[in-house]
């Protein structure tokens, strides 16, 4: 998959939140074969130094650090924490999020194309988490964003792709990459994203909440590969009514004859 | 003197550079993004910018998230 000027060599891009411990995380991001991870842009803990940090248990030979902007509310503050997280991450790359709706975390798509235009213009590689929505996914593209991400459903949800027709439509839409952000529960859902005709999946909580992690990790990985191959293997048509797979003539006991 | 720090009142001796702001905090410099009064500062500032009486001061590094 190629971002911007960056080809990488997995589909899966994965978080780093919610996890058990980073330990576990560090596993899980190992069996993945990912090789970008979301991370998000908070306050230091002044009060309790002894803490190991998140970033012990990431190797950036490895693993591409991706600041996101969760939590943020309005373009002000999302352009304001991509600034911050260029700077503590050395990257210009931003996973942009402007949320608009608490119990939905759905995006303010308003808010998040401003935002999208002013980073763009500071030579941020934007890559925009959005509703499955290709009126806005066209609007993203034109305003410069280096790939567009459709959730499946909301952040955390684990519903699987609500909409595939929607992710259909965006990805005939647009020409940089589109890779579905959110919404994942287990294996096959991120298989029908890339079916669907995905660049990739991007996902936190399927993995982090699985009851083995290491292993829904490596799950994932699979099905991401899975779903890859058969989008370009191309499906069969559907059809209503059976269509028999052996063949109906010799059939024993049958009247006709060669 | 006083700044505020990540939100919070904080005292200090007197002048000293981010640089040494961020030492007396126990917190590594290379992993941490510093914002005084919503200006966002380069690294290579650390060392030469001074924080004094009032000032905002906001210290970000990276935390676990999706």
């Amino acid at each position: 998959m190629r971002i911007a000027d960056k080809e990488l060599g997995s589909r899966l891009i994965l978080g780093t939140g919610k996890y058990a411990s980073f330990e576990l995380m560090r596993s899980c991001h190992e069996i993945s074969a990912t090789e970008v991870v979301t991370v998000a842009v908070r306050r230091v803990n002044l009060t309790d130094r002894s803490k190991e940090t998140l970033l012990d248990y990431i190797d950036r030979d490895r693993f591409m650090l991706l600041p996101n902007t969760a939590a943020c509310y309005t373009e002000d503050d999302a352009v304001r924490t991509a600034r911050l997280g260029r700077e503590a991450g050395l990257s210009n790359w931003v996973k942009l999020e402007v949320i608009g709706d608490e119990k939905t975390l759905f995006p303010d798509t308003e808010a998040l194309l401003k935002a999208t235009r002013t980073l763009v213009k500071e030579g941020f590689v934007v890559l925009p988490y959005t509703n499955d929505d290709v009126v806005v996914a066209k609007k993203l593209e034109d305003a410069g964003a280096a790939a567009v991400m459709p959730l499946g459903a909301p952040i955390g949800s684990g519903l699987g792709i609500q909409n595939p027709n929607n992710l259909l439509l965006i990805r005939e839409a647009i020409s940089v990459p589109m890779i579905v952000d959110a919404g994942v529960g287990t294996a096959s859902d991120a298989a029908v994203a890339m079916e669907l005709g995905a660049d990739g999946v991007l996902m936190n909580t399927a993995i982090a909440e699985a009851k083995d992690p290491v292993k829904m990790a490596d799950a994932m990985k699979r099905a991401v590969f899975a779903g890859r191959l058969a989008f370009e293997a191309g499906r069969m048509p559907r059809r209503r009514y059976a269509s028999a797979s052996s063949p109906l003539e010799g059939v024993v006991g049958s009247s006709s004859s060669f | 003197m006083q700044i505020r720090l990540n939100g919070e009142p904080h005292a200090l001796p007197g002048r000293v550079t981010i640089h040494a702001l961020l030492d007396t905090l126990g917190v590594a410099s290379e992993r941490v993004a510093v914002e005084v009064n919503r200006r966002i500062l380069t690294r290579s500032e650390f060392t030469v910018v001074t924080v004094k009486d009032g000032d905002e001061v906001e210290v970000v590094t990276f935390v676990g998230g999706g």
